[in-house]
């Protein structure tokens, strides 16, 4: 079966409870909240602590996937990017990269991937029962001005003009 | 050889003369673990103790909170296992109102949430995490054994994995409402009705989900037989084994008294109130590791340490619950000639069991009139302290509370499934390690016989953190001086590489 055009998963993943690895679970339900107000548009809101080999089913029939998650090393305060199906060895441990979870996909639908995104915000602190810091939570709204942008026009070619260059 | 003299291996006298291999952190293992090896000038292996960094904090996170809020909390604790906390903090605190006995409804709606749980999980373990080691072997090479190549090699058998994973996370996604962070069990009861739309949703796949379970048993008994020698050898020890029982002694996953039994399946002591628990379970704290080692009262710290999860409960039951899993279960009995099994690996084969014994569970609950009742909540007189026991995938899990006046948690002490597993998982390591490691040149299909070791215990060490950036591997080879003579580094993204040092 073809998706519609302009259908978007959207996975907002991490530990809301572990400092700023919470930034992409509080992305996806400012995300959600916004949909509210959108019935129109095409988004299913993932939320997970990590992805795992079944997010690859939550592929099926999409136009376009977007993973928004935490990150340590990406420059502040968020980088866009593109991501491509991936063999690499987060198949071996309980979190995959979003670049595998798109590979399997790949190899148990034998579908092409649809095109894929990650929006990496930059934290800083993770240890458990902390807060978001002060900094992670500019980051969130410097990302969501993206987000809201991107979902708004949920085009593969759009979105390709939104990446990050500077690295 | 017995569980004292393991302890020579430990120890070793003279530790300042080794040298030390450390290995961090274990790929296929949830959080962050480090195993060092210590060795001679000989390259013999004279010590091996396994680290759990993160379990500080747990109990920390918990206090001052009100009581009613924890089963949600605790969640957060761990993204693998999140709906086994969930589901002993709220039997903790079913105590602390007074939640004695809950209504047939609640009772089994919660056991079909645990029961999906352990679906998920199992299947995530065996499929994705351990299925690749044992199909291609320890020594593959690490670009084909992984769930990739079970796709390539095994199609089939990958797409159940993602099936069963994927059916267990839809029974907790009906039942909570959301795959994570839902709210379902609450004090005294669960909060939400099970209509029969979500029966139906459910119940259309069940007998796939069944049979592919079936089938999963059939998978793990013929890879344990087919490399008999090496299943049963490989990291193999005698242990004593605990786990929930029914009253009968029958095989339980979410409630019931505890069972305590030796090597040959003598019974320790049996029928256990788990509020309890303290009278007849210790833990002992080592100044080399931040998680601690529970052990038998009655035993002592020595002798009295033993294995939790899959190879336990199976091996401490007298029978199962469901048919299928009955018929499973007594061929994989007849391993231990009259007494238990012990294998390391038994633990895959054991795992397999449970997941059908799940799968049989949830298809048995679907059919049952009492899911679809209204009666959820009951009330008692209230409590100030709480004790939870469930059987979590990995194995036992304590959630002990005490709260004030006002409701908030005071005290709270948490012993996870892999605390339990703690002292069985170090001696897995030093098996392995003397079996393996001893003289021959560090590389990455040796050490990952001793994460193969580790992994049959399907060991969470820690929580759901994993911002990019944030783990890397790192393999270090040090001298007794604490000079670094050798390196290997795992980026985020898992590559492997060397490091000049």
């Amino acid at each position: 079966m073809t998706a519609s055009a302009g259908s978007v998963v959207l996975f907002g993943y991490g530990n809301p409870s572990r400092g700023d690895d919470a930034l992409g679970p509080l992305l996806l339900e400012r995300a959600e909240a916004w949909l509210g107000e959108h019935p129109e548009l095409k988004v299913t809101p993932v939320a997970d602590f990590q992805l795992q080999i079944e997010h690859a089913e939550d592929l099926r029939d999409q136009d376009l996937a977007l993973f928004l998650d935490a990150d340590a090393s990406c420059p502040a305060p968020y980088a866009f990017r593109r991501i491509r199906p991936i063999q690499d060895d987060s198949y071996s441990t309980h979190a995959l990269s979003p670049g595998a979870v798109l590979h399997v996909f790949e190899r148990i639908s034998r579908q092409v991937a649809p095109p894929a995104f990650t929006l990496s915000v930059r934290g800083v602190g993770f240890e458990l029962g902390q807060p978001l810091s002060e900094l992670a939570a500019q980051h969130l709204e410097a990302a969501w001005s993206l987000l809201e942008g991107l979902l708004r026009d949920a085009r593969s070619e759009v979105w390709t003009l939104r990446l990050s260059t500077v690295e | 050889m017995s569980p004292s003299a393991r302890l020579q291996l430990e120890t070793a006298s003279h530790p300042e003369a080794l040298k030390r291999i450390v290995i961090e952190p274990l790929t296929r293992v949830e959080g962050h673990g480090k195993v060092t090896l210590l060795m001679d000038e000989d390259d013999h292996v004279r010590q091996a103790r396994l680290h759990i960094v993160e379990f500080r904090g747990f109990e920390k996170f918990i206090q001052g909170r009100p009581y009613w809020e924890v089963p949600v909390l605790v969640q957060r604790l761990c993204g693998i296992c999140p709906v086994s906390h969930h589901l002993a903090a709220a039997k903790a605190v079913d105590m602390l109102v007074g939640a004695r006995q809950l209504t047939p409804t609640a009772d089994k709606l919660r056991r079909l949430l645990h029961y999906g749980q352990i679906l998920q999980s199992h299947a995530l373990h065996f499929f994705h995490l351990s299925s690749p080691d044992l199909l291609f072997g320890f020594d593959a090479d690490v670009a084909t054994r992984n769930i990739i190549g079970v796709i390539a090699a095994h199609p089939d058998l990958a797409v159940q994995g993602v099936k069963l994973r994927k059916y267990g996370q839809e029974v907790i996604r009906v039942l909570s409402g959301k795959r994570i962070h839902g709210v379902f069990a609450i004090p005294g009861g669960v909060n939400k009705a099970f209509s029969r739309e979500d029966r139906e949703y459910l119940a259309k796949d069940i007998d796939q989900v069944v049979a592919w379970s079936r089938g999963a048993v059939e998978i793990a008994r013929s890879l344990y037989v087919g490399k008999l020698e090496t299943s049963e050898s490989f990291g193999a020890f005698r242990s004593n084994f605990l786990s929930l029982t029914t009253p009968k002694g029958d095989f339980e996953l979410y409630d019931g008294a505890l069972r305590a039994r030796d090597d040959k399946g003598q019974t320790i002591f049996d029928q256990v109130d788990c509020a309890h628990y303290l009278r007849y379970l210790h833990e002992e704290v080592k100044s080399w590791s931040y998680m601690k080692f529970p052990f038998i009262v009655s035993l002592g710290n020595d002798e009295g340490w033993y294995r939790v999860g899959p190879l336990a409960r199976i091996n401490n039951a007298e029978r199962m619950p469901t048919p299928l899993a009955e018929e499973a279960r007594k061929v994989f009995m007849a391993m231990g000639k009259g007494e238990p099994v012990h294998a390391t690996l038994a633990y895959h084969w054991a795992r397999m069991i449970e997941l059908l014994y799940a799968a049989e569970a949830i298809q048995g609950l679907l059919s049952d009139a009492d899911i679809f009742g209204t009666d959820l909540m009951v009330k008692g007189e209230p409590a100030l302290e709480g004790i939870g026991v469930i059987e979590a995938p990995r194995g036992t899990l304590f959630h002990h509370y005490k709260v004030d006046e006002t409701g908030a948690i005071v005290k709270a002490n948490l012993i996870v499934s892999t605390t339990n597993n703690n002292t069985a998982m170090n001696t897995a390591v030093r098996e392995v390690a003397a079996q393996y490691l001893d003289g021959k040149k560090l590389t990455e299909g040796l050490l990952n016989h001793i994460e193969v070791a580790i992994r049959a215990y399907d060991p969470c060490l820690s929580c759901a953190t994993h911002a990019l950036g944030k783990m890397p591997l790192q393999v270090e080879l040090i001298d007794a001086d604490g000079q670094v003579v050798d390196r290997l580094v795992k980026g985020a993204d898992g590559e492997l590489s060397g490091e000049a040092v």
